[in-house]
């Protein structure tokens, strides 16, 4: 095949069956794909991730890493439909779960719009190599969802910039590369007006990870304190101060997963030739198999599972037909966290008293844990209210809400109660 | 409902979307309240010559549709039947023209099928039964042999357009076994009582059959071998009842979002307070997810794909379920005037409420998704 054709679909399809039956092991063959953050010591997490990073690396030896990257910066080059089919014939195998998010959406995507070529040639390659692993630095402790709100300071410095503050809610920054940082450069602006969009490695003197311990137990999560970091000028992303152009994109990127054409994600966790009995199996381990209540909640559970599903197909074939704005990924994202709730608490009904209390060993216990972190779904990667902010202000165009801190210079926004 | 419909589609979509603008407008919906037909002289006659009877007949039977998919048509003219709360039996008429072009006889085929693609007659689907025996897909009535024919006994109910078709569908069991027949409304033993509705303009029955005389010709397909089809046509259903819902849904949803410019309290519009905004934009997310539901499930039925009969009913489960949930909030954003007859967002809620108890309610459909899970978990 010359390398000017592209490959059509069908063949496409089963050269990739017939590779990754050759290259890939199945999911079932480590139980560590399904374990939730809180299960691993640090040992077993730090093999996790190199089995990412090495998974990561199969693909791309195998010319399946970055179907939808530009040729140029080591992808492929493929339309958008080359990883619909990828994502159905991964199904049932493992792949690189744990760096899907934040390093190829955001991170990568962002990259990719915004990066200097020098940027992009140094690191799209390492990341589809799974070289780089990367995390946000958005967040910080003084709010989570105003993003634009960003205290973390960088000062210019001759050819470099100056950076100090604090991130927080960064995925195993412990184990990660590189971080993608939105700092304020200019405080005599409004918010919005004084921002910028740095890239840093992780691991340098000046930046102390502290990890969180989240309620389960779980310490996937960091904060870090960041004093005097140098970052040379050409580890800046978009222009000075107009960070927030590049934020309004990292913000959609971040909302993009599950319909990017940029992350593998099996279009179900099974393999081909197997069905999906939803909750079913849940219910017989519980001994409710013929219950009818228990019956019905599992009925219910598929149903929205199904929905999710749907709709997550139909919001980017809308966006590419025209039919509504690239906003509408938080409809997506607002489905995802609720149905998640509302499967959670099924899961937690059908598991009854044994999700309360449980024997050591008892998968059950697993469904109460997760009842206790059920929220966790509403409050990452924006919380559900944003979404339904967005939604509303941008999809369904309803008047926006009054900010107090529009139109004033951000060093005099208030930032908290007055004494 | 599809997002990209080829030219061919958007013109078939609209030309039954205007016709019902035209011809059942909120007015005449209201007019035809004690209509016992529900709509004038001619309409449904007329709306027929649109293609509205032949989307799932063959072509050599005289039927056609317009992309070669005809569940995928027919779902498009019943989003645009939801979307106006159009009355008219088209849940009812395809089903039968479904059936009788599948496995109908020759005799059958030129009575009645083309009776129902002319729009001179219309005969209906008497599948449903009352209570106690309403759950999804439970059949009593019973054809008992008689020589070299049947007699038919038991009770349909809800019926559509009962008092108005000509002939009924009816499933019943032989010997134990699901049977469909043909009867015509004027056979011995056939009585039809008219049955209140939620809806405005819709019209159901309820039919009894008391020792009715079937003749072996008046089977549809094979005696006692009609557990398949009736399966397939319960899909069917499904599909034109879901999709008919998110078109009354879509409806709704567009007359509050433009209540929550129009309505000014406090000095300012709804639309500015967070929530309502929040209560639309969870409105935006089920609609949407609802217009995807009944599109894949006018899909996988079209297809009949492997898991076609979990996903209508997955569709059924949500969009039920979502979109009375949806209309009762737009109720509620409208406060009192949403109580009102004088408002037209009651003609949609009824569809809405209407469509989610017929062929199975939430509930019913909760139940069967497990229970096909599990025999597909068996049949492994």
């Amino acid at each position: 095949m010359s390398e000017n054709q592209t490959e059509d679909l069908e063949s496409f399809r089963l050269r990739a069956r017939a590779w990754l039956a050759d290259n890939i092991p199945k999911a079932d063959a480590d139980i560590s794909m399904t374990m939730v953050g809180g299960d691993l010591s640090d040992e077993e997490e730090l093999k996790v991730v190199q089995l990412n990073r090495d998974l990561q690396r199969k693909l791309f030896d195998g010319g399946f890493a970055g179907l939808c990257f530009p040729k140029e910066y080591g992808g492929q080059g493929l339309p958008s439909a080359y990883a619909d089919v990828f994502n159905d014939e991964i199904s049932g195998y493992m792949f690189p779960w744990r760096i899907q998010v934040p390093t190829f959406t955001p991170c990568a995507a962002v990259l990719l719009e915004f990066g200097t070529e020098e940027q992009k040639l140094k690191h799209i390659p390492a990341i589809l190599k799974g070289e780089e692993l990367w995390m946000q630095f958005l967040s910080e402790p003084s709010g989570g969802s105003d993003a634009a709100g960003a205290l973390t300071t960088a000062v210019k410095d001759g050819d470099e910039w100056v950076l100090n503050g604090s991130k927080i809610w960064t995925t195993g920054a412990w184990w990660s590369d590189w971080g993608l940082c939105l700092a304020r450069t200019n405080w005599d602006v409004p918010k919005h007006r004084g921002l910028t969009v740095f890239i840093l490695p992780i691991h340098q003197p000046g930046i102390e990870i502290n990890r969180i311990e989240m309620l389960n137990g779980s310490k996937e999560f960091c904060q870090e304190y960041i004093t005097d970091v140098r970052i040379p000028d050409s580890d800046r992303v978009g222009e000075v101060n107009d960070g927030w152009t590049v934020g309004i994109r990292w913000m959609f990127y971040e909302r993009s997963f599950h319909h990017s054409d940029l992350t593998v994600r099996p279009a179900t966790s099974l393999a081909v030739d197997e069905i999906d009995t939803g909750l079913l199996p849940l219910a017989t381990k519980a001994g409710r198999h013929d219950d009818p209540a228990a019956r019905e909640l599992v009925g219910e559970a598929f149903a929205l599972k199904k929905a999710t599903q749907a709709l997550g197909h139909r919001i980017p074939q809308a966006m590419m037909a025209g039919t509504m704005n690239d906003q509408g990924a938080s409809l997506g994202r607002l489905m995802a966290g609720i149905s998640g709730v509302r499967e959670t608490t099924i899961e937690f009904e059908i598991a009854g008293s044994s999700a309360v209390t449980w024997a050591e060993g008892d998968a059950l216990g697993r469904e109460g844990e997760a009842f206790l972190m059920r929220q966790s779904g509403c409050i990452g990667g924006g919380t559900t209210e944003m979404a339904r902010n967005v939604i509303s202000e941008r999809v369904l165009l309803m008047p926006r809400e009054r900010s107090g801190d529009k139109d004033i210079p951000f060093r005099d926004v208030e930032r908290g109660r007055k004494a | 409902m599809e997002l990209q419909l080829s030219d061919d589609e958007q013109l078939f979509y609209e030309t039954t979307e205007r016709f019902l603008e035209d011809k059942t407008p909120v007015a005449e919906l209201r007019a035809r309240r004690d209509d016992p037909v529900g709509y004038e002289d001619g309409f449904w006659a007329e709306g027929v010559q649109l293609g509205w009877t032949s989307l799932l007949v063959s072509e050599e039977d005289g039927g056609g549709s317009v992309s070669g998919k005809g569940l995928k048509d027919l779902a498009l003219v019943a989003h645009a039947f939801g979307k106006a709360a159009a009355p008219g039996p088209l849940l009812g008429t395809n089903i039968v023209a479904a059936a009788l072009s599948r496995s109908g006889s020759a005799a059958q085929k030129e009575v009645v099928l083309q009776g129902l693609l002319g729009g001179e007659l219309i005969a209906t689907w008497a599948h449903a039964e009352p209570h106690p025996h309403n759950g999804l897909g439970e059949i009593t009535a019973t054809l008992t042999k008689v020589g070299d024919g049947y007699t038919l006994s038991g009770v349909k109910s809800p019926v559509e357009a009962a008092a108005h078709a000509s002939h009924f569908l009816v499933s019943a069991l032989l010997d134990g076994a699901p049977t469909q027949v043909l009867i015509a409304a004027g056979a011995p033993g056939v009585s039809v009582t008219a049955l209140h509705s939620v809806d405005l303009t819709k019209r159901f029955g309820r039919v009894q059959f008391a020792d009715t005389p079937v003749a072996a010709g008046d089977v549809v397909g094979t005696p006692g071998g009609a557990a398949g089809e009736i399966e397939y046509l319960t899909q069917v259903a499904n599909v034109i009842l879901v999709n008919e819902l998110t078109g009354a849904f879509e409806r709704a949803f567009a007359l509050t979002l433009e209540w929550t410019f129009d309505r000014y309290t406090f000095g300012r519009p709804l639309a500015s307070y967070q929530e309502i905004k929040h209560r639309m934009a969870d409105q935006k997310m089920w609609l949407e997810a609802s217009q995807a539901m009944a599109n894949d499930a006018a899909t996988a039925v079209q297809n009949q794909d492997e898991d076609a009969d979990v996903l209508a009913s997955a569709a059924k489960a949500y969009i039920a379920e979502y979109g009375t949930e949806a209309l009762q909030d737009d109720v509620q954003i409208h406060g009192g005037i949403g109580v009102t007859f004088e408002h037209d967002l009651h003609l949609f809620l009824r569809r809405v409420v209407l469509n989610s108890g017929l062929h199975g309610t939430v509930s019913d459909h909760r139940l069967r998704i497990t229970d096909l899970l599990e025999a597909k978990e068996a049949a492994v």
